[in-house]
């Protein structure tokens, strides 16, 4: 008589289908998982303590930092709960290129999941065609800020330059282009029984399971959950875009990959509305306390020289008080807590990453699953370790 | 606009001596609590109000008042879109609060973060061991008496540059 006993695994922390620094151990029987312990921390960098010690302005480069396919989703939310926290507006043309950069970052990001999920899964060509179409917002990004990634282009009041000539045009490009894409990586898979076998089924949480377990973003709306925060709570001018939510309704993997190509779509619908409605007009509040000088002042007069030393050293001084504010990264619901003791650093910031809480339903949906699907729930709950790990 | 917001109508009723405080800035609410009480109301705002998503749980430290911590739960209705800002008081003397990772479950890993960074305990919860440190790391480094550049190091003094 064979006896059996249960095996414990260990899958990383460097391993491809971890995506990034994640360590699982994995208890298992025979190929079907019994218990997964996530073990998380390996890219922790201290980013709310040191934001505890820099300027307002000297965050921005850290929430880069954090989840790092979307720098500038990031960006947004900081800026935001700044510029919430100092109550100032911001005009019109800085909103709608920061949404129309926010969607683009969605783009990327999104680009990224499919591409490495379904290289997870074994779908080789979508994992190069994806990248090679990501590489065409990276090229904008390194356009617009000199970086491909940490891009750090958004400013409290605004943005940090005008775009430059030609932007629009090779954002038109982008958005005429990615609609057809979309359809080649669709006809790779939405069809592919390979696909549909390894992710129909796969990871199921009910809707109240992944509410209760603060799963947000794409991943909660795949389980019927109808909650965007562009849509509910509008920030930065969101109100002003038709646009329309998806959600899925079977819970599992396959209706995760659906919402999130229809979100690109309509990611792709709010660029063009956005593009549509810009207009010419300043960029930054007229807040001379809070936002740097232009360049051609601070290189050309002594004012805007002080002026610019002055932001840049000092910073500046926020009201006491604390904001809660949260925007729909593509990866859910980012928060930034800031509690400001009228100081010119925030007495406290917390960031409410996405991919922590959405990681921390992993044990509760890979239950009984089998290893090689565990792989595939990674994949689908689109985790970024810079931002779990903060 | 803060005594009318619905949840401070209905906590008042029900929790009169247990609410602290409300305050209202830039449009969001937050209501202070006794931290006795804090599982209680969280049951109650998320059977009675709606609340039911979890966004947030964190911790502040406000080294050299009294109590030097609070705890900070940030709450979201779905059906009803709106939030609610929850905080306890903890004093330094007994950093221990009840879990409300039976209310929510996403508190499970939120409350072992703020273990972790702050020391704070959480009785009744299912797992609590540190998140993000490992397990052997000694102090509790989002504490305002953690130094920045690491235990044993001189406080930061600002950027040389």
């Amino acid at each position: 008589m064979a006896s059996t006993e249960f095996m414990t695994v260990n899958m990383g922390p460097q391993h491809p289908s971890t995506h990034g620094v994640l360590r699982l151990v994995i208890e298992l029987d025979g190929e079907i998982v019994r218990k997964v312990t996530p073990h998380i921390g390996y890219l922790h960098r201290g980013i709310e303590k040191l934001s505890e010690h820099r300027t307002y302005h000297q965050i921005i480069p850290l929430t880069d930092r954090l989840d790092y396919l979307a720098p500038m989703s990031n960006n947004l939310g900081y800026v935001l709960a700044v510029e919430k926290l100092l109550n100032i507006e911001i005009p019109e043309r800085a909103q709608t290129l920061r949404v129309m950069l926010a969607e683009l970052t969605r783009l990327k990001s999104h680009l990224v999941w499919l591409a490495t999920h379904a290289l997870d899964i074994g779908a080789m060509t979508v994992f190069i065609y994806a990248f090679r179409e990501r590489e065409k917002i990276m090229d904008l990004y390194e356009k617009l800020s000199g970086a491909r990634m940490t891009s750090n282009f958004f400013r409290v009041g605004g943005l940090s330059n005008e775009v430059y000539d030609g932007f629009e045009k090779d954002v038109r490009e982008i958005i005429d282009t990615f609609p057809g894409h979309f359809d080649t990586y669709e006809g790779l898979l939405t069809q592919n029984t390979i696909w549909r076998q390894r992710t129909i089924g796969n990871g199921i949480i009910s809707a109240e399971d992944a509410v209760d377990a603060g799963i947000t973003g794409p991943a909660l709306r795949g389980s019927g959950v109808s909650l965007d925060l562009r849509r509910d709570n509008p920030y930065s001018g969101y109100e002003k875009y038709q646009f329309t939510v998806p959600v899925g309704e079977k819970c599992d993997t396959y209706d995760r990959y659906k919402v999130r190509l229809i979100e690109m779509r309509e990611a792709v619908k709010i660029i063009r509305q956005a593009l549509d409605s810009l207009k010419p007009g300043p960029i930054l509040a007229d807040c001379p306390q809070v936002c740097y000088p232009s360049k051609e002042s601070v290189y050309n007069t002594i004012e805007g020289l002080i002026h610019h030393f002055k932001i840049a050293s000092e910073g500046f001084p926020a009201p006491e008080g604390e904001v809660y504010q949260a925007v729909e990264a593509p990866k859910g619901e980012l928060g930034y807590y800031l509690v400001s003791d009228g100081g010119n650093k925030p007495y406290r910031m917390r960031i409410r990453p996405p991919s922590f809480c959405n990681l921390s339903a992993l044990e509760r949906m890979s239950k009984g699953a089998m290893i090689a699907d565990l792989v595939a729930i990674i994949g689908t709950l689109d985790i970024v370790l810079g931002d779990i790990d903060r | 606009m803060a005594d009318q917001h619905r949840a401070v109508v209905r906590l008042r009723e029900k929790f009169a001596d247990s609410v602290l405080d409300v305050k209202e800035f830039r449009g969001e609410v937050t209501v202070t609590v006794k931290k006795e009480k804090i599982v209680a109301i969280c049951t109650f705002l998320r059977d009675n109000l709606k609340y039911n998503l979890l966004s947030d749980v964190t911790a502040v430290d406000y080294l050299g008042s009294e109590p030097r911590f609070m705890m900070v739960y940030n709450l979201y209705s779905i059906p009803n879109k709106d939030r609610l800002r929850l905080k306890a008081p903890v004093a330094e003397e007994s950093t221990v609060v009840d879990t409300v990772s039976g209310v929510w479950s996403s508190a499970d890993w939120l409350e072992r973060e703020v273990f972790d960074l702050f020391g704070i305990t959480f009785t009744g919860h299912p797992d609590l061991r540190r998140i993000l440190l490992t397990d052997d790391w000694i102090g509790y480094p989002l504490r305002k008496d953690y130094p920045l550049q690491g235990p044993d190091r001189e406080p930061y003094q600002g950027r040389l540059s």
